[in-house]
């Protein structure tokens, strides 16, 4: 009897938590309102555990508040002594087992889930020619922006991460300077980028980000990493396997692109003159090593969602950036690498960059 | 020898404080020192809500942002809650156990000031070329990579206040195996220095690790060293299990003092003796145990694996046992009791569903996987403010008022106590109860700012809000202390009445030698069993009235640690520093500081102090100007 009652109140609380937690949070970026399958997993865990700990607390609640109630002084008379009880064995011994027991029923789940999601042996596989079978993305975290390259492809991208739905994605996750974090909270938990080793985990991303409210979800960095620790966000746009080999395509076919010196385009020039040093206009090239890019790069810059990772996608915004970076995102590495450029530069420059796409 | 209880001048005052060894002025010194940190970390934490409460605000920069987000954990960790907690310990654990003073006064003093120092140094560092950025944590990826000299402070700073907490640990372990009043077995000890005593081995064994951490930062910070340079062949994950191997006993080397603590108040206000004694001492050990064994979970996303990760998960969810078997006992203490709801017995109330609270959001991150998702997110700032200030605020807060009468011999406003905890309360609940949603709500934790339409502007406008009540519940407590300072009438001896144990049996205002006759103890809660006895001596005593042999005052901890202080500025502006500001000077002020330490303990290992004996005339006409008439532990 006590056990059925016990069952029937965690699935009523699992069902009221589920209804309650759900009415929490923007689909883009919520780890309530999962999106794949490794967040679901951990939502799942969610809901299990934040049942069995309300139950708990209910139970602490409802004999304290008994116990508050019934015992006051104003209850029970001024002058009486309580009876100076020792203890009880048996309560000991049933407040140690349930507790046990709990614990057991997140354990198991716990222990069982840690290593699903820590399961990367398929990144290793290859087929009969040795190209890998997985789609693997080398994410690289720099100071205060995102690189990610896809050597299956050998292309590469930056801050706006293009992944196809429905298949494991996985990642080999890298910092180039300190220590940062990769989190997309909608789609899985988190995974640091350490300095010093490489680290595996992999992603499952269910539906198309087109329909969200702004086409991607929000990735963020999760470790303090210097003054725009808050800044380093990035974005996500999850397509169809059709469409992602689309796009695919289209990076490799930008092979060789770059920005003339000579061009009648004056921000073609601008960019030439004062920027393609560090920032590339063509996604094609897995780099070789993780500080091979000093700058991202802006092969798509045009299909993307944001500037700078979080400003307006305009060419405002882009023109307010180049004028003063420090301004926008304190202690980035772009202040200062370039010389001064006039207004004039600056508007064609933005111009240029705008117009960088392969999607158009 | 008399002329000590006497009326001194202000600069008397200041030399006796300056020189004491006596636990009860270390405690006051520990209550102001922690009180000055504790409302420096506390604005600090202010203007960090009042940067949050708009998205895109433009209250604070981002550079200051995370000087204060740095300053503020380390401040409240290692400045305010620990040397609040040693305040308590240190006016309460030599009474408690009938002792005349601590095993080692002059370390005592010493502890003291390595802490006042440490942490007066570290927080020079704001008008020094700014504070330390990078997180209480300080990894070393970013601590390396932060320019300034920020991190040096807070290397040197910690280095030297951490020495102090460590020599305090090992003066307590001591005191508390060695000088028990006769009849105080190990099983008969209150709770509160059972608390002490688990703390203290925390310390000893929980603290080398961070000074061994903090020289090899030093070292590389200041030296040139590469310990955590990972392109010279270091390693930066070596620097999160050094720290964490340090830094998780350290969340309960302050949670268990507060549960020692609220196992004082609830007793008491309960008119009932602790449910399940032995089992709550086993409790104690058990997590203080159990505390070594799972730092890792403070790294399930760093990539250990996921075998060292389930294994970490379910490690921490084992504390959950006897934490719960605490909370239960507690439960079952007031059950059966009569309850009485005075100020301190509120915050006890008030702190089990809090601390509960608190707990099972830990359970939650235990859960390996899940914790991907809430680590580093806003919600591990819910869980361990509910932990933090739900635990060991409430407790600090709930023991001065409890405790205020045995500090000062005055009570604290009752009326305006029980105020000050409502705004406190609701205030907390309000500023960090949201915090939890916004984490699963994907806002990271150690962020200056965020962008509006992600679902979280009005979380964290009310989580501001309520940062300015426990403001004003902070204000409100300072206003009482200040009115009771200055009208509070003698709180004389067991003010609270249903006092238990043996420091509610010394005569107010206490002597400073202690108990004139050292206590018989005849069972656990030995001055209940008195009372309850109709003892209307108070105690039974162990030995007839004797010279008293009394340590002297020093004022050699002060200068060592002064030493260290003038030293620390040496090491900061080292040539070889990561900081591109050296000094000419750097080198000889590091010798002339380090000789200044050396030449003390030299001093004092050579010069013999064998202190003093208090003879009876001197005691009988001591407790004559204290109480007015001869005779008597009343």
């Amino acid at each position: 009897m006590m056990k059925g009652l016990k069952k029937w109140g965690l699935f009523s609380l699992l069902a009221a938590m589920m209804v309650f937690l759900s009415g929490c949070g923007e689909e883009f970026i919520s780890a309530l309102k999962p999106s794949g399958e490794v967040a679901h997993a951990q939502y799942k865990l969610l809901i299990l555990a934040i049942s069995i700990m309300t139950l708990v607390v209910v139970v602490v609640t409802v004999i304290y508040l008994i116990a508050f109630f019934k015992f006051r002084r104003s209850v029970v008379g001024e002058d009486v002594i309580p009876k100076q009880v020792e203890g009880s064995h048996t309560l000991e011994i049933i407040w140690t087992t349930i507790p046990i027991l709990l614990l057991l029923i997140l354990a198991v789940p716990t222990v069982m889930t840690t290593y699903k999601l820590g399961d990367v042996a398929a990144m290793d596989e290859v087929d009969e020619n040795g190209n890998p079978v997985a789609l693997t993305v080398d994410v690289t975290a720099k100071l205060y922006w995102w690189e990610f390259s896809y050597p299956k492809y050998d292309i590469v991208t930056a801050q706006e991460l293009v992944v196809p739905t429905g298949e494991k994605v996985y990642f080999n996750l890298m910092a180039a300077d300190v220590k940062h974090s990769f989190w997309v909270p909608a789609i899985g938990g988190k995974m640091d980028t350490n300095v010093d080793n490489l680290n595996r985990f992999y992603l499952v991303f269910d539906k198309e980000s087109e329909d969200l409210k702004d086409g991607v979800f929000y990735g963020k960095c999760a470790e303090l990493c210097g003054p725009s620790h808050a800044l380093m966000d990035f974005k996500v746009k999850s397509v169809s396997p059709e469409k992602f080999d689309k796009w695919v395509a289209a990076m490799q076919k930008t092979e060789g692109n770059t920005a003339s010196a000579d061009s009648a385009d004056l921000g073609e020039a601008t960019f030439a003159n004062s920027c393609i040093s560090c920032h590339a206009v063509s996604g094609s090239g897995a780099p070789a090593s993780i500080v091979q890019n000093q700058g991202p790069n802006l092969t798509t810059f045009g299909d993307r969602n944001r500037t700078a990772g979080f400003m307006d996608h305009t060419e405002e915004a882009l023109q307010n950036w180049i004028k003063d970076p420090e301004k926008y995102k304190p202690g980035n590495l772009m202040t200062g690498k370039y010389g001064e450029l006039s207004d004039e530069e600056v508007e064609a420059l933005a111009s240029y960059i705008m117009g960088l796409s392969v999607e158009k | 020898m008399s002329s000590r209880t006497q009326k001194k001048g202000f600069g008397a005052t200041i030399w006796d404080y300056l020189t004491t060894v006596d636990h009860k002025k270390i405690a006051v010194l520990y209550l102001l020192g922690g009180t000055l940190f504790f409302v420096i970390a506390g604005f600090e934490a202010l203007l960090m809500r009042i940067q949050l409460m708009y998205p895109e605000n433009t209250f604070v920069s981002a550079g200051f942002f995370n000087e204060l987000l740095t300053m503020h954990g380390t401040t409240m960790l290692f400045l305010a809650a620990m040397p609040l907690l040693f305040a308590f310990m240190n006016m309460i654990v030599p009474l408690q156990i009938g002792a005349r003073d601590v095993a080692f006064p002059f370390l005592n003093s010493l502890g003291f000031w390595l802490f006042l120092f440490g942490g007066l140094f570290l927080h020079l560092s704001f008008f020094m070329g700014g504070a330390p950025d990078a997180g209480w944590t300080s990894y070393a990826s970013l601590s390396l990579y932060s320019p300034g000299h920020g991190i040096d402070f807070y290397v040197l700073g910690l280095q030297v206040s951490g020495a102090g907490t460590l020599i305090s640990g090992i003066n307590f372990l001591v005191t508390i195996i060695n000088m028990r009043a006769p009849g105080m077995t190990f099983m008969r000890m209150p709770l509160f220095t059972w608390t002490t005593f688990v703390t203290s081995s925390l310390i000893l064994f929980g603290f080398p690790p961070l000074t061994a951490a903090l020289i090899l930062l030093l070292f590389d910070r200041m030296f040139g060293a590469q310990f955590f340079n990972h392109l010279m062949g270091g390693n930066t994950i070596i620097w999160e299990h050094l720290f964490w191997i340090f830094g998780h006993p350290e969340v309960y080397i302050l949670i268990l003092p507060a549960f020692g603590l609220f196992s004082e108040i609830i007793p008491t206000f309960s008119r009932k003796r602790l449910f399940g004694y032995s089992s709550m001492v086993f409790a104690t050990i058990l997590i203080g145990f159990l505390g070594f064994m799972v730092w890792a979970h403070h790294m399930f996303t760093v990539g250990l694996g996921p075998t060292a990760n389930a294994i970490f998960a379910v490690a921490t969810m084992a504390i959950a046992v006897p934490t719960g078997m605490k909370v239960f006992n507690w439960l079952l203490t007031v059950w059966g009791g009569s309850i009485k709801v005075t100020t301190p017995m509120l915050y006890a109330l008030g702190f089990i569903p809090s601390f509960v609270a608190g707990g099972v959001t830990g359970i939650m991150q235990a859960t390996a996987p899940l914790d991907y998702q809430l680590h580093d997110s806003y919600f591990i700032v819910a869980h361990f403010h509910y932990v933090i200030v739900g635990g060991i605020v409430l407790g600090i807060l709930g023991s001065t008022h409890f405790y205020w009468p045995l500090f000062f011999n005055r009570m604290l406003n009752e009326t305006l106590g029980k105020i000050t905890f409502w705004v406190f309360f609701i205030g907390f609940h309000m500023t960090f109860f949201l915090q939890h949603f916004l984490g699963l709500m994907g806002m990271p934790r150690r962020v200056f700012t965020y962008m509006p339409n992600q679902g979280w502007d009005t979380f964290n406008f009310i989580s501001t809000i309520g940062a300015f009540l426990m403001t004003a519940g902070v204000i409100l407590l300072v206003i009482n202390v200040i009115i009771t300072t200055v009208k509070g009438e003698p709180a004389g001896n067991d003010p609270w009445e249903d006092g238990r144990t043996l420091e509610w049996a010394i005569p107010q205002p206490i002597p400073f030698y202690n108990f004139r006759q050292t206590p018989l103890v005849r069972g656990l809660d030995p001055y209940w069993i008195e009372k309850q006895d109709g003892n209307k001596e108070g105690m039974l005593y162990a030995e007839p009235l004797g010279d008293i042999h009394m340590p002297n005052n020093s004022i050699v901890p002060f200068v060592m640690t002064l030493g260290l202080f003038i030293a620390s500025f040496g090491a900061l502006y080292s040539p070889l520093g990561v900081a591109d500001d050296s000094r000419v000077w750097a080198i000889p002020v590091l010798v002339i500081g380090l000789a200044i330490t050396f030449g003390s303990m030299i001093y004092r290992s050579l010069k013999d102090d064998h202190g003093y004996y208090l003879t009876v005339a001197e005691i009988e006409e001591i407790e004559e100007q204290l109480y007015g008439k001869k005779g008597g532990n009343k």
